[in-house]
């Protein structure tokens, strides 16, 4: 058993502070929230010739050939900047995706354009219904000679209005199991019949609604096997859910940091609010809370890198993390006191990105019947 | 980073699973979930038990060789006692080859060593440990058990209280005050003294807990002769002893595992259970989510204790992260007792004996004993104070 780190990730650790720390400061993360576009894609090519973009896809197809621990390391570092990027949606969601589960032409030419920061992916699965599971799934998708037409809407889809792909699951089938008749679509975003809407939201992400009128889709866009498309959709909620418990786990230190400094400095009744026992208390329970998010995250993050049955796990880790880091951010904010409620302090911006991340591929309550199913109840 | 246990933990796990199979009777179960407190039958059955322990030298696993040990790694501690405690079975010594033995093998003399060390490793002599007192519980520091200096001896009078199973044990390690002097620092006048329970002026009181179990003892000093040769470290400084054997800090990984087991048995319990309308209670929405919730902090708790268990492999004394393992653990107990509490309804208040007991009626008891957990070995309040200020940098009040 290790629960230490190698050189390499330190080293990758390392970089991604002192680039993010000066690519991305808190001035950046406020510029993108009234950003058109929502990141920049300056640093988006930055990341790309750092081979971030490719970090986790095999280097047969230009990737770093790197493993799940060593994204989780990056995503860690990209949680606690708050970095606004496609980067979760390209590579962690859609990147793994395809590498995963397609065919070898599909690889050969989405793969590399990911590593090369060349195209923008994102994931099209929850809909009006707001739900993962199978149910939630309804918008159709005909066969129609070679091609299938996707009709629908699709919502909650992160920032659709710059993907260049979109990641589309779609019902190509109706069968009484839920579970069956579901396929994913690969979708040049530029198809003629999708049009694109950027939610306004609390946690200033760019979830966008995307309505599908008729866009046709080459059969030979089909990712893995159609009308069975179910476990692979699984799956990308996997990988989705771990990764941002990666990124919550990153964030939450960063919170607890900035806390702990707030209570050394800010001074009340003649002595920093730290000394008091009321609020050492308060941080001492954010400390639990991050430290048992940083070690359930690592280790969902290590089952899946190890190709383990890992669902118990990655369930686990969204159950905890999800409420974790939400207690950890309110924390925050009542240490803070009144200034922490301003706009201009910086915690309102971990605030409201938890719960965008508690409630992105399946909350705690989603998460513990999964769970549930797995202690064999 | 990788969570798995090596082969050779993995192959001991084996070997502790295939004793356990072998040595331990069909189906067995304590008297009490309730582990704070143990039952007269349980305890003439861990005394047994524990010679069989002794005979495969895993009651010592970790000491020295060269003091009769394994010299096993936590990590392979850490994986028997997994076995162990998920089965329920005895399988340790806290107080003498967890704790005295060590810190002996540390500070003590060849004297000591030579006359101690033996019995602990055999499982003959049993130990207590003798610290709190009616006015030192969270402010241990502040002990007024005196220990006067006379020629050959040092005479004792005081009292100490929560002495857990004194009223078993053979030998006491204990504190008391050598310097009384107002000026000093409280711990600076602190002294580490052994003494044997039949020392004439001993009494070792049960006290009944919230169960009304036996567990926890007063023990009272009437001018107690304590031999010189009986003190261990130097005389007044039995605080740097005594955070030396805090330094021997467990994983406490009876905690999560423990309530894997529980879950485990509450699982086959909801799927067999209905509800008023003949529903299994496993098909309830809440019966699930709070299930699942326990099973999940069970986990964290679980990766906690093994991060405590790998610093300490790697030399390190993890007090801070321990303090963290500890406030998850025993919160963990009191949730999760309170889960078992509402799965059962008013069955959970039956104790053993009803024929309409459910899960044995120990679930009850339980719950009760759970009450302690955040109290003993440090309480929940200290722990964050510790983390805070020691772990967080934070100013002290």
């Amino acid at each position: 058993m290790d629960l230490g780190f190698t050189e390499e990730q330190e080293m990758l650790r390392k970089m991604a502070r002192d680039f993010l720390t000066e690519k991305c400061p808190k001035t950046h993360v406020r510029e993108m929230e009234e950003d058109e576009k929502g990141y920049s894609p300056e640093v988006w090519a930055e990341m790309a010739g750092l081979g971030w973009l490719g970090l986790p896809l095999p280097e047969k197809y230009g990737g770093g050939g790197m493993d799940f621990v060593d994204l989780a390391v990056l995503l860690e570092e990209m949680g606690r900047a708050l970095l606004p990027s496609p980067f979760f949606t390209t590579v962690v969601v859609s990147g793994l995706t395809i590498a995963e589960a397609g065919t070898e032409e599909q690889k050969q030419k989405y793969l590399p354009l990911i590593a090369q920061g060349k195209a923008i992916f994102t994931l099209a699965l929850t809909e009006d219904s707001a739900s993962y599971e199978a149910d939630g799934i309804a918008v159709k998708a005909t066969a129609d000679g070679n091609d299938y037409v996707i009709s629908g809407t699709k919502l909650f889809v992160p920032d659709a209005h710059v993907a260049d792909y979109l990641l589309c699951a779609a019902r190509t089938k109706e069968a009484a199991n839920k579970e069956e008749g579901i396929t994913l679509f690969i979708v040049d975003a530029k198809s003629p019949g999708i049009s694109c809407t950027v939610l306004q939201t609390i946690s200033s992400d760019k979830l966008c609604e995307v309505t599908f009128d008729k866009v046709k889709v080459p059969r030979e866009n089909i990712l893995g096997k159609p009308d069975q498309g179910w476990p692979l959709v699984k799956k990308i909620i996997q990988l989705g859910a771990a990764g941002k418990c990666m990124e919550m786990a990153g964030a939450s230190q960063a919170v607890l940091e900035m806390t702990t400094d707030y209570a050394k400095e800010r001074i009340q009744f003649g002595v920093p609010i730290g000394s008091f026992q009321a609020v050492q208390h308060h941080c001492a329970n954010m400390k639990v809370d991050v430290d048992g998010t940083r070690y359930i995250s690592y280790e969902a993050a290590w089952t899946l890198s190890e190709g383990l049955s890992c669902a118990k796990e990655v369930s686990m880790a969204k159950a905890w993390v999800s409420d974790a880091h939400r207690r950890v951010c309110a924390l925050g904010h009542q240490v803070h006191g009144g200034i922490g409620f301003t706009k201009d302090h910086d915690m309102q911006l971990f605030f409201r990105r938890a719960k965008a991340a508690e409630l992105i591929f399946g909350d705690a309550e989603f998460h513990r019947e999964l769970v549930a199913r797995e202690l064999g109840l | 980073m990788d969570f798995r246990f090596g082969p050779e933990e993995e192959a001991f796990r084996k070997e502790v699973r295939e004793f356990l199979d072998k040595e331990l009777p069909p189906g067995y179960e304590p008297d009490t979930l309730a582990t704070m407190e143990i039952s007269e039958e349980d305890f003439q059955f861990r005394r047994a038990f524990s010679k069989k322990l002794v005979g495969k030298g895993w009651l010592t696993m970790h000491w020295p060789k060269e003091y009769g040990g394994q010299e096993r790694s936590h990590m392979v501690m850490l994986a028997y006692k997994e076995e162990t405690t998920y089965r329920r079975a005895p399988g340790y010594d806290i107080i003498g080859a967890g704790m005295i033995g060590p810190l002996l093998m540390l500070y003590g003399t060849e004297e000591q060593k030579k006359r101690h060390l033996p019995g602990i490793a055999s499982g003959e002599v049993m130990w207590a440990q003798g610290f709190s007192e009616p006015n030192a519980g969270s402010d241990l520091a502040s002990l007024q058990t005196r220990a006067e200096e006379k020629e050959d001896h040092y005479l004792v009078n005081g009292q100490k209280v929560w002495t857990s199973f004194a009223h078993h044990a053979d030998w006491l390690f204990f504190l008391a005050r050598t310097n009384p002097d107002p000026e000093i620092k409280k711990h600076r006048g602190i002294s580490f003294f052994l003494v044997d329970m039949k020392t004439p002026g001993i009494e070792a009181r049960p006290l009944a807990n919230i169960t009304g179990g036996l567990s926890f003892n007063e023990v009272f000093f009437d001018n107690v002769r304590v031999p010189k040769e009986n003190l261990v470290g130097e005389k007044n400084g039995g605080w740097a002893v005594t955070n030396a054997l805090l330094s021997f800090e467990r994983a406490a990984v009876e905690h999560p595992t423990e309530m894997k087991r529980l879950v485990d048995d509450l699982v086959a319990y909801c799927n067999q259970a209905k509800d008023v309308r003949g529903v299994p209670l496993a098909k309830d929405h809440l019966v699930r989510q709070k299930l699942a919730k326990i099973a999940v902090e069970a986990e964290v708790a679980k990766v906690l204790c093994y991060r405590v268990t790998w610093l300490q492999g790697k030399g390190e004394v993890p007090f801070i992260e321990s303090s963290v393992t500890k406030i998850i653990g025993t919160e963990l107990q009191q949730k999760a007792g309170q889960t078992a509490m509402e799965l059962l309804g008013l069955h959970g208040l039956m104790e053993p004996g009803p024929k309409w007991a459910r899960l044995k009626g120990k679930i009850g008891n339980l719950y009760l004993n759970n009450v302690g957990w955040t109290i003993a070995g440090g309480t929940s309040e200290s722990q964050r104070t510790i983390i805070a200020t020691r772990g967080l940098g934070l100013p002290r009040g």
